[in-house]
């Protein structure tokens, strides 16, 4: 699967997380960035998070950024799933 | 019963700390329309994940006539919550039409049809005037709830604090629900800093036969359980009567009188629902 | 070699000498002595009429005649509004003064200046209750050969009195004081209250100098700090930020979480058997402690209690309950707000005291001791119910010990109320980063999520119990926070000492790791 374009979900408060997705290139694999205040202790845990997601949705070709203030891993989930969604034009199904 | 706006991971992930008897997760107004897809993901992982402890866990989902309204539905009915708040309820037909998707969904996953209650919330003058159908059109309706806010802004009218507009439909929303045997929540009180305003309208709220009443900041819930607990002298009193009546039913006395007054069933059955609130047992 | 709580001790650092390790929370008092001897204080002489005053600090401080390897002490009652600690610091490192060691009472965020001092030597040894902001960061990160000595503020006393600290010069900065150098922090532009903690660097300090922003008529009362131990006497034209000194009054916290774990922890204490005619109590100042006062005194009024004495730390709630008659007394050895400066100069039942009657362990009876109940603060606890309140989650240095294991020691009841995770991070271990107040002095840890009640004071869960209060057990809670939030990664460090936390009787109960990441 492929974005279809740019999308975002999640917010700056605490306890939450904004995801940034862009679509790149094929071939251009994975680009992962992340930002958190807790990338010591949960760093890694964030990374697999975001790699699964993308797994599951067969999404290879992708910039990804999250800026997280400490949320939950089900949250992270939600977020993600969020704006996948979003930029393959599924939010409301 | 606890508001909590459904896209805010902070406050619904401690939505069980706080004590309150019930939270209602909201999918509706507390939701910008263009979030309502990341509140219903959100609301979905954190319900699977999140131990709201001894809280009843309601979920007002967006009106059948938006566009999130049935995914909303498609999201939350599988993970089987305390109940479904209906927002603008306004006819039986209207909530018969929401339950029988919310069974479609249920049966799609296996699930019973008993499970899960529906509330009505009743915030428009034409709720108001058909609240008895509404209220008894299935058994699932579990309790009714009245939105002062948008019940006003139906009536044309100015919310004011003593509540004068919307007196009429509270005692006529709570006479449907004592007449369906169903809870009946009162309105939110939206000063958060005005905690006599709050004692007095609870204490109203009580007297005229709300079970209990939202709140949209957990510093209300305290308040509102103050309002709700019987007194020690309440509970003393019933105590007594209710003890004397089962004595007196040993020896195959129906009617008695404690003080003077005369005790009868329908007074025994009110001490009864007070030891209940305050967890008393009698024994003889 | 290993402590009493299992943490590794060496016997020995160079540079600070040998170590004794924690044997457990009242094992050494309970010989009724100190092994170690009370070191004479300083003797002093002057002739009459002479005049003590100082056009500057620069002066001051040269009179002091300070020596490469000395030690100078100052106090935190100014608290992030103190500008005389950096300003005397930069004199010293302007005169080219070198090795010192550094001992103030706490240190917060307005000391960051001095940071480069200690990365050129100036500063090459700290004694602090407490160390925060980019100092705490530094050296939690290895900007120090010599590990900082964090003590509490009873064992700072202790350690005066036994010459483990040695002040060569004491500046203590003062919003009155008159030209003899009778001192007081309760009024004047800048008044910060008490002044309790620089009690003991008058007494001690073979040179004193006292700084004041306001000076008064002789005689400046109260007498706080008194001329006769008093070197030299400076006017500045502030002595401080009065913004962050003081201001004000404190509010109770709006925030429904620290409002539920206080609603808790009051509850609790309510039941415990300790909430009763005459009681004494201690609060914090910060969020969720400082709301159970607010808890404990609508008990109070609803049930006809009368308190007999507040201790420590003093807010303006505590003196708002001082005047409605529900304590008789506060002891005051730090004050939060201005509204408790005036009260403290105005009310004869606001009483100031020196941290040595306060909480020092090795005397006749410091007031700690007479606590019955107080409720502390915690980063971190762990199911051995050990609280950490100097290192971060992150691994940095950024708390105080402060008083913290002083009262609890001495308290009937000791309530640690923290949240059960902060972001995403869970506060209840299964052992703390680093220990400051052992586990056998805290009997409850209140968090939103109930009550933990150490297995060493059964009988006060039965109370619990008995109310209806929630109470779970600290290993279940425990379980249930990684569940919400995830283990987190281990932090890496390396094997070089930082810091060592040295418990009030001066036997050290943990020490502190460099952070491998910087």
């Amino acid at each position: 699967m492929k974005p279809k374009h740019p999308s975002q979900a999640g917010t700056f408060e605490s306890s939450d997380v904004i995801v940034l997705i862009e679509p790149l290139e094929i071939g251009s694999g994975r680009k992962i960035e992340i930002e958190s205040i807790v990338k010591l202790q949960y760093g890694d845990n964030l990374k697999n998070v975001v790699n699964e997601m993308l797994d599951q949705y067969v999404l290879t070709d992708i910039h990804i950024i999250l800026k997280d203030k400490g949320a939950l891993e089900p949250v992270v989930k939600a977020r993600l799933e969020t704006a996948i969604l979003r930029s393959i034009d599924r939010q409301n199904q | 019963m606890l508001y909590i706006p459904g896209n805010n991971p902070a406050m619904l992930q401690q939505g069980g700390v706080y004590g309150a008897d019930s939270l209602l997760l909201d999918l509706e107004d507390a939701v910008a329309l263009n979030q309502k897809d990341a509140a219903r993901i959100l609301l979905r992982n954190l319900m699977q994940s999140i131990d709201f402890y001894d809280a009843e866990v309601c979920v007002r989902i967006n009106h059948l006539s938006t566009p999130f309204g049935l995914a909303d539905l498609e999201a939350i009915v599988p993970l089987q919550p305390h109940a479904i708040r209906y927002p603008k309820t306004e006819s039986a037909e209207e909530l018969m039409a929401l339950i029988q998707i919310i069974e479609r969904i249920e049966d799609e996953h296996n699930l019973p049809h008993d499970q899960m209650e529906v509330h009505a919330m009743i915030e428009t003058a034409l709720g108001v005037q058909n609240v008895f159908s509404i209220a008894g059109c299935s058994p699932r309706v579990g309790a009714l709830t009245i939105g002062g806010q948008d019940l006003t802004a139906d009536m044309n009218i100015v919310y004011t604090p003593d509540g004068a507009g919307i007196d009429f439909a509270r005692k006529r929303i709570v006479m449907a629900a004592k007449a369906w045997k169903i809870d009946v929540i009162d309105t939110v009180f939206p000063d958060i800093n005005d905690e006599e305003g709050l004692i007095k309208e609870t204490e109203y709220a009580k007297k005229i036969g709300f079970t209990g009443k939202a709140v949209i900041n957990p510093r209300q819930i305290d308040v509102i359980h103050e309002v709700y607990t019987p007194t020690d002298e309440e509970i003393r009193k019933a105590y007594k009567i209710v003890k004397e009546f089962l004595v007196n039913r040993e020896a195959g006395i129906g009617v008695f009188a404690i003080d003077g007054k005369m005790i009868d069933a329908p007074v025994v059955a009110r001490a009864q629902y007070i030891l209940d609130l305050a967890n008393v047992t009698v024994e003889i | 070699m290993k402590n009493a709580l299992g943490r590794e001790i060496p016997e020995y650092i160079e540079g600070i000498g040998k170590l004794e390790p924690f044997e457990g929370a009242w094992a050494k008092l309970s010989k009724g002595w100190m092994d170690e001897p009370t070191i004479p204080a300083p003797n002093k002489a002057t002739l009459p009429h002479q005049s003590k005053l100082c056009d500057s600090l620069q002066e001051a401080i040269e009179k002091a005649n300070p020596k490469n390897g000395m030690t100078i002490t100052f106090h935190h009652h100014l608290r992030d509004g103190d500008i005389i600690l950096v300003m005397a610091m930069n004199i010293l490192h302007d005169m080219g003064i070198r090795d010192i060691t550094l001992a103030a009472s706490s240190l917060n965020d307005c000391h960051d200046p001095i940071l480069p001092f200690i990365q050129d030597k100036t500063i090459t040894k700290i004694w602090s209750s407490g160390i925060r902001g980019k100092l705490g960061r530094a050296i939690s990160r290895g900007a120090m050969d010599l590990p900082v000595i964090i003590h509490s503020h009873g064992g700072r006393v202790r350690a005066i009195h036994t010459g483990r600290i040695q002040p060569d010069i004491a500046i203590i900065a003062a919003s009155a004081a008159d030209c003899e150098g009778n001192a007081t922090g309760s009024h004047g532009k800048s008044a910060f209250g008490s002044i309790g903690y620089a009690v003991i660097d008058a007494r001690y300090a073979k040179h004193v100098i006292v700084v004041t922003d306001n000076l008064v008529p002789y005689p400046c009362i109260p007498l706080s700090i008194t001329q006769n131990f008093i070197d030299t006497v400076v006017v500045v034209d502030s002595i401080g930020d009065t913004s962050k000194i003081a201001s004000g009054t404190t509010r109770i916290t709006n925030s429904p979480m620290d409002l539920r774990i206080a609603k808790l922890a009051a509850d609790a204490i309510e039941y415990s058997g300790y909430f009763e005619q005459g009681f004494s109590f201690q609060v914090g100042a910060g969020g969720a402690s400082l709301a159970v006062a607010k808890f404990i005194r609508e008990k109070m009024k609803k049930q006809q209690i009368k308190g007999s004495f507040m201790l420590g730390g003093v807010t303006s709630y505590c003196v708002d309950m001082l005047e409605e008659g529900l304590f008789e007394t506060i002891f005051d050895v730090q004050s939060f707000d201005a509204a408790v400066s005036k009260s403290l100069f105005n009310n004869r039942r606001h009483i100031e005291i020196p941290a040595a009657l306060y909480a020092n362990p090795f005397n006749c009876g410091c007031m700690t001791n007479k606590l019955d109940i107080v409720v502390l603060g915690a980063l971190e606890v762990d199911v051995d119910f050990n609280v950490n309140v100097i290192t971060g989650s992150e691994g940095n240095i950024r708390g105080a010990s402060g008083g913290h294991s002083d009262t609890a020691s001495g308290a009937n009841l000791t309530v640690v109320v923290c949240p059960s995770f902060r972001g995403r991070i869970p506060i209840i271990k299964n052992s703390v980063h680093t220990i400051v107040t052992p586990g056998e002095s805290v009997h409850v840890i209140v968090t939103e999520r109930g009550i933990c009640v150490n297995p060493l004071y059964k009988h006060l869960e039965e109370n619990f119990r008995k109310a209806g209060l929630k109470v779970v057990d600290i290993h279940d809670l425990k379980k249930e926070v990684d569940g919400i939030t995830g283990i987190s990664r281990k932090l890496k460090f390396t094997d070089k000492i930082v810091g060592l936390v040295e418990y009030r009787d001066g036997t050290i109960i943990d020490v502190i790791y460099e952070l491998e990441e910087k």
